[in-house]
């Protein structure tokens, strides 16, 4: 594996969720996504209540779906998009179609993913329109498995804490804007709104297999993008 | 166990989907690696920085033409 030279500088500062060298590494077991498991649980009994008015014909029980949602759908449209008229077009058009299309919905699925997987349609039709020659994000493509990062350097201190928060946002935006659609998406669904595999494979039409193998490629290459602002001893 | 494999099974570990001799076996190659142990760390922090941020709101004007659309839709026959 190879590191840049000078890269190395001791022992982590860590920030609360990062690995003590001198405690070991026991504390990694716990998920990086620490939510992933409380979003995995059935839906509330509020949500199906709601979703049963909506479905038939409440405006007030699906506003209040909306309001839910809103935020997150929004922020899943804008990473997928890159652009804020569309990703607010993208959102508007998603809602509509799930109120419109709610008789289909049988409850298989939390309402959530079901309305994920339309958000998602309707943000790629806005990407393909102004980015014809992007590659298609249901298409398989071959990721090679063996890549090996670069630029391995300790980060030091919490970004939290070293970027103001606005600063920190605008940076995230950025190297995520940097990805390839098809890694963004993955990543987004995955790590952002906490969809399981089989749910991001089912929402994406994409096998398991292939989530897993660029979900590995968009986190890897997410950070050593993060890495140009969070490696410790740069400027600030 | 070799910095390979870890790369390959970064994801699978920090989702604590592995068997547990597995994940042992990456726990003890970090222990004397330090690449390794580095980019567990600092990939774990890439995923946990994009978790904790934070949604972004609708603007008034978008959330009041949903509304609209949605009262206006409720008049028209559903698909």
């Amino acid at each position: 594996m190879r590191v840049h030279a000078g890269a190395r500088h001791g022992g982590c500062l860590c920030y609360a969720l990062s690995l003590s060298p001198d405690k070991g590494h026991q504390q990694i077991m716990e998920p990086a996504n620490a939510k992933l498991a409380k979003s995995q649980t059935a839906p509330d009994d509020n949500e199906s209540s709601l979703v049963a008015a909506a479905k038939a014909g409440d405006v007030a029980a699906f506003e209040a779906l909306v309001n839910r949602y809103e935020r997150k759908i929004f922020r899943l449209t804008q990473h997928i998009t890159q652009n804020t008229e569309d990703a607010q077009d993208a959102s508007q058009e998603a809602f509509l179609k799930a109120f419109e299309h709610l008789g289909e919905f049988q409850g298989n699925s939390r309402f959530y993913t079901w309305l994920v997987r339309i958000a998602v349609n309707q943000a790629l039709m806005k990407l393909r329109k102004r980015h014809p020659r992007d590659i298609s994000l249901d298409q398989e493509i071959e990721t090679d498995d063996n890549f090996m990062p670069r630029e391995i350097e300790d980060w030091g201190p919490s970004p939290e804490q070293r970027y103001a928060q606005d600063e920190l946002a605008g940076i995230l935006s950025h190297v995520i804007g940097e990805l390839e659609p098809s890694f963004r998406t993955v990543f987004q669904l995955r790590d952002i709104e906490e969809l399981s595999t089989e749910e991001t494979a089912e929402a994406l039409g994409l096998s398991v297999p292939a989530v897993k193998s660029r979900l590995l490629r968009a986190r890897l290459k997410l950070r050593e993008k993060l890495n140009r602002y969070f490696r410790r001893g740069i400027a600030q | 166990m070799n910095c390979r494999s870890v790369v390959r099974e970064l994801s699978n570990y920090l989702d604590g989907e592995l068997d547990l001799n597995l994940q042992q076996s990456i726990e003890v190659h970090m222990e004397h690696c330090e690449d390794c142990h580095l980019l567990v760390d600092t990939t774990k922090k890439t995923i946990q920085i994009f978790c904790n941020s934070e949604p972004l709101p609708l603007s008034d004007d978008v959330r009041s033409r949903l509304h609209d659309a949605l009262v206006k839709r409720l008049h028209k026959p559903r698909t």
